[in-house]
Formats: structure tokens, sequence, C-alpha cells
């Protein structure tokens, strides 16, 4: 399976409005830990290795 | 040739020789959705008195952007085919990330509308064309009479006016605040905004120059020429350039307001110094608004009611949508037609417009304005992936363009009629014979009956042209016939597939009471 690199959020803004929220009154430390955690529950959810590896690639690029 | 601004001539207004007569309605504030107001207002059969603290038209372009839906409204006015005639007609926005087309938009894919998506105009033009436009239509605007004080009784209230003769009162059945972000009537009835204020602050410069930009809206994260911020550029009639800079909050406006900081930032910006500075100002962001636009006899409409940052052109054009939403409702109270209590329907309709314009805003502010930490992370991912990834681009929020709200009706509805025509939208325009539909919907609710015969005995004006393929389109979708009941400011109030006389009169006192 490849990974989906199109969009796929049909309202982007209130997503990222919500994603912001969630981190609201967070210490940096403590937003890099949820982030993390957010990271380990969205590849839960994906489960396929093959999708996850592109994942990792695509976001490691130009780091 | 830079603009010339010609003052108005202020007369001694009556009321400093005698009591004048209590007016029906007084506008506060000769800017554009003063004087929008008052010249719906005549449309509608209500003169009212505007009274100005200046006499002149805006100093500085200020609002420059006018969408489709406003255009629409100074069109329904008289004034939409001048300003789209000096105007700069565009739809494309393009959003950079240093030199990266990362987003870009198309605000008017399909043809068949008569207004375009957007049309750059300064607003000293767009007053001027008002102030006309009110004159023709026999409206008292009084310059230079400045309102100090109001007193709100039950149902008038008194205002203290000054002029260069000395102070009069002048007494109104309603006055509409329409005096500006800083209002001074606000100011006057102890009201305060509610909301965000936003760390930020951008340098507005517009520029003159010879110069082939094409007709887009232009903006820029972190470009090499303004490193680490970001810009916007806006083309406008007469050889002006609009360029935003953001200059972050620790930037000294004091300073950044000399002529010498701001040409060496414009050179760096368009790559020369061939270019002179027709205006500049410093503004900060805020999306804030009062919580109520109706305070017993003072309304408050435009910039006086509520606030936003500028960059999805949600100021001037959400003041529009308020006069749009006011004007038929004051003037069949101010006739005596409809009861004091349909103007809740107005405050209803634009906090909820309102509420939209300040929820984009601020969400376009947040991601061009990111605090430090987690905001300035995830703006800085999604603009990294935007190169990359396609999923990330719509993400890239440089600011959503002003639109037209739905109001959250419940009316009579047909789910299985085009969504774009739902209760509560403004009706979509389509070609109609050697005209447009918007020109034929009139200033009274009408029926907007297609492919079928309209029911005996609603009362009102009937439209029924031969269904052509926008309308089909627009209004029809997979049905065969429909009828529409759309309101005077020309928003669909409901919809039926089979329509009966005694369904359409409810839906139209439905509709006065609007959301």
């Amino acid at each position: 399976m490849a990974l989906m690199t199109t969009p796929n959020i049909s309202d982007a803004d209130g997503f990222y409005a919500a994603l912001l929220a969630a981190h609201k009154g967070l210490s940096e430390a403590e937003s890099h830990a949820m982030n993390a955690r957010l990271v380990l529950v969205l590849a839960n959810h994906i489960g396929d290795a093959a999708v996850l590896q592109q994942a990792l690639a695509l976001a490691r690029e130009g780091a | 040739m830079p603009y010339d601004y010609k003052p108005f001539a202020y007369t001694s207004p009556p009321g400093l020789t005698g009591a004048e007569p209590r007016h029906k309605v007084a506008i506060v504030g000769a800017g554009p959705i003063g004087l929008a107001m008052a010249i719906e207002l005549a449309n509608h059969g209500v003169s009212a008195v505007v009274l100005d603290d200046n006499n002149v038209v805006s100093v500085g372009s200020r609002a420059i952007c006018w969408s489709k839906r406003s255009l629409e409204i100074l069109d329904r006015l008289g004034v939409g085919e001048r300003s789209v005639t000096k105007g700069v007609t565009w739809k494309v926005g393009r959003t950079f990330h240093r030199e990266t087309e990362v987003f870009n938009f198309d605000l008017l894919p399909e043809d068949g509308h008569k207004m375009p998506a957007f049309v750059n105009l300064q607003q000293y033009y767009v007053e001027e064309y008002l102030v006309e436009r009110a004159q023709e239509v026999g409206t008292d605007l009084r310059w230079k009479n400045k309102v100090v004080a109001v007193d709100r009784h039950a149902r008038h209230a008194v205002l203290t006016v000054q002029t260069p003769d000395g102070d009069y009162q002048l007494e109104a059945d309603w006055v509409i605040a329409c005096d500006g972000a800083r209002s001074p009537i606000r100011a006057m009835l102890g009201l305060e905004f509610e909301g965000e204020l936003f760390e930020e602050r951008f340098l507005i410069a517009d520029i003159r120059m010879q110069a082939d930009f094409p007709s887009e809206r232009l903006f820029w994260f972190e470009p090499s020429f303004h490193a680490g911020q970001s810009a916007l550029l806006h083309k406008q009639p007469d050889a002006i350039y609009r360029i935003d800079l953001q200059l972050g909050w620790d930037s000294d406006p004091e300073q950044e307001r000399l002529p010498e900081r701001i040409i060496p930032r414009i050179q760096k910006v368009v790559g020369h110094g061939d270019f002179t500075l027709d205006w500049t100002s410093i503004y900060t962001f805020q999306c804030r608004r009062l919580r109520s636009f109706v305070h017993g006899p003072v309304l408050f409409a435009g910039d006086s009611a509520h606030v936003v940052s500028p960059f999805g052109a949600r100021g001037g054009n959400g003041g529009l949508g308020d006069v749009d939403a006011l004007g038929w409702r004051l003037a069949a109270v101010v006739k005596g037609e409809r009861p004091a209590s349909v103007l809740a329907g107005y405050d209803r309709e634009r906090v909820f417009g309102t509420d939209e314009n300040l929820l984009n805003s601020s969400r376009s502010t947040r991601f061009m304005s990111p605090g430090d930490g987690v905001e300035r992370l995830f703006r800085d991912a999604v603009l990294h992936l935007a190169s990359r990834a396609d999923f990330a681009r719509p993400m890239v929020n440089s600011g959503r363009l002003s639109k037209p709200c739905v109001y959250p009706l419940s009316a009579p509805d047909v789910a299985a009629l085009p969504a774009g025509s739902r209760p509560g939208a403004v009706a979509p325009d389509a070609p109609l014979g050697q005209g447009w539909l918007t020109e034929a919907l009139g200033r009274d609710f009408c029926l907007l009956v297609l492919g079928q015969e309209a029911p005996a005995g609603t009362g009102l004006r009937v439209l029924s042209p031969d269904v052509t393929d926008p309308l089909r389109q627009r209004y029809l979708g997979q049905a065969a016939a429909a009828a529409y009941l759309i309101r005077p400011d020309q928003v669909v109030a409901a919809r039926w597939v089979n329509p009966d006389a005694a369904g359409i009169r409810a839906a139209v006192e439905a509709a006065w009471e609007g959301l």
C-alpha cells in the first residue's frame, strides 16, 4: 500500500486549529511528549509497515 | 496621478437655528458602510441623515479587496459597475514559501456571474462613488458634523452634534453607528469589544510604480527579500501596489513609520528604487466584536461592531454584509410594516457571520504569526512539508478570502436541490436574458420559479425565467422543477419542489425573524 499524500482531511483549517488547541497550556517539553504520543497513536491506527516506512522517510526529508 | 482629495462642502445644519423634526434614521460615519447603509435605506424608501466628523474620503487606500458578494451589493446600490471598471479584477492567489509556490487558489472557477471574484479598489474611490450616489438619491449628508454625545431613550436617541458653527441636538428614532474601529459611539455607550488581540505588527505601504506584476494576490512566507517574516502584494488601479510586511512584535512602530526605514524594505521587495510612497501605515491585529450589535435605538454596523485582522478581506466586506442584513429589516420597521423585534434577526445573523469571519481571521493570524513553541513548530512543519506533499498545501494559511456566510436557517428545504443555493445562502447569480439574475431579484421578497407554474395567492413578485444550463446547475440539479423564496438581501429564505401558497406565506413571515 502506498502512503497517501493527497489531501484527505475535509476541513484542514479546523483540524489544524484543533491540533493547536489540544496543545494549549502545555510547556514545550510537555508538547513534545504529547506529539510523540500522538505519532504512536496514529502509527498504530495505520498499522501497515510499508506505509509507516514511507511516512518516516517523508517526514525525515530535508531535516 | 495621485488621488485628488476634494473636500466636500460643509453647510450649516438647520438644527443650529431651530429644532429639527425628529429624523427616522441617523447614520454616524460616512465611510463605505455608513454611505452604503444610507443608499440601501433610500432604496427601501427611507431617507437617512448621515453625520461625519470629517469632509474628505478615506485618506490612504485602506480597504482594497472587494469580494464578489460586496460587488453585488454595491451593484444594487448603483456603484458596482463603476467599481469593477475602475478596479483591478483578480481571482487567483498564490502563496510561496521562500521561492517555491506551495499553494494557490482560484476563487471563481465558473463563468456566468455578473461580478468577478474580487476587485481591488482603493477605499477612497468606493467612498467617492458612494457619496455621489447618496447625493443622487437625496441623502442628507452632513460633513464636519461630529457626534459628541448620545442619549438613549426608549424609542429614540438624541445626538449632540458639534459643527464649525456650534453645537446642536438631533433626534432620531434609530441611530446606526458606522463610525469605524475606534467608534466614538461605542465608547459613549460604554460598550467594549470581546475577543483576541495578537502581538504582531505589519507595515502597509502603497507604492506607485510601473511594473507588470500579474493581477493576482501574492503572499510569501519567509521570502529572501524579507527574511523570516511574511509579505503580501496586491495590485491596485493607478499603478499602485499594496505591500504588507510583517514586522514582529519587538519592532518599534515609531521607527518603522519613517520613510528612511520603509524605502529600503520596499526596495528589497521590488528589486529597485524606482517607486514613490503613496501611503503607509503600521497596524496590529485584533479579532474582536461587540457581544450584541443592537442596543435599544442604537445599532452597530461595520468596524464599529467588529474588527478582524486584514488577511481575509473580511473587514469592509463583513461590513457590507451587515448593510445587507440590516437595510430591509430596518426600513420595514421605520415604515411601520414590521415590529422592532425583527432587528433581533439582524443581530443574530450578523453575529453569526462575524464569528465566521473572526474564526477564519484568527486562524490565519495564528498561522502567519505563530506563538513560540508548538504553534511555531507546526507552522514550520506544514511549510516544510508543503513543497514535498500535496496534503500539507491546504494547511498553508495565508488568509482565507471573504465569502458570504450561509445562515443556518431552519426553513423549508429540499436536500436533493443544489447545496450552493440552500436556505441561508446568497442566491447564486446566473445570466438572465440580456442581464443577470442578481439584477432581476429586486428589492423585495421574490419567488424564483423554475420548470413549473407559480402557485397563486402568494402576493409575491414572481420571476419565472426559461431554465438555462446555469440556472439548472445552480437551482435544480437533477430536479425538474423548484421554487425559491428569496429575501430582499438576495439570501435564499426557503425552497420547494412542490410549493404551495400557504407554505410560502409562512416562510415569508419566518424570514423576517431570520436566524
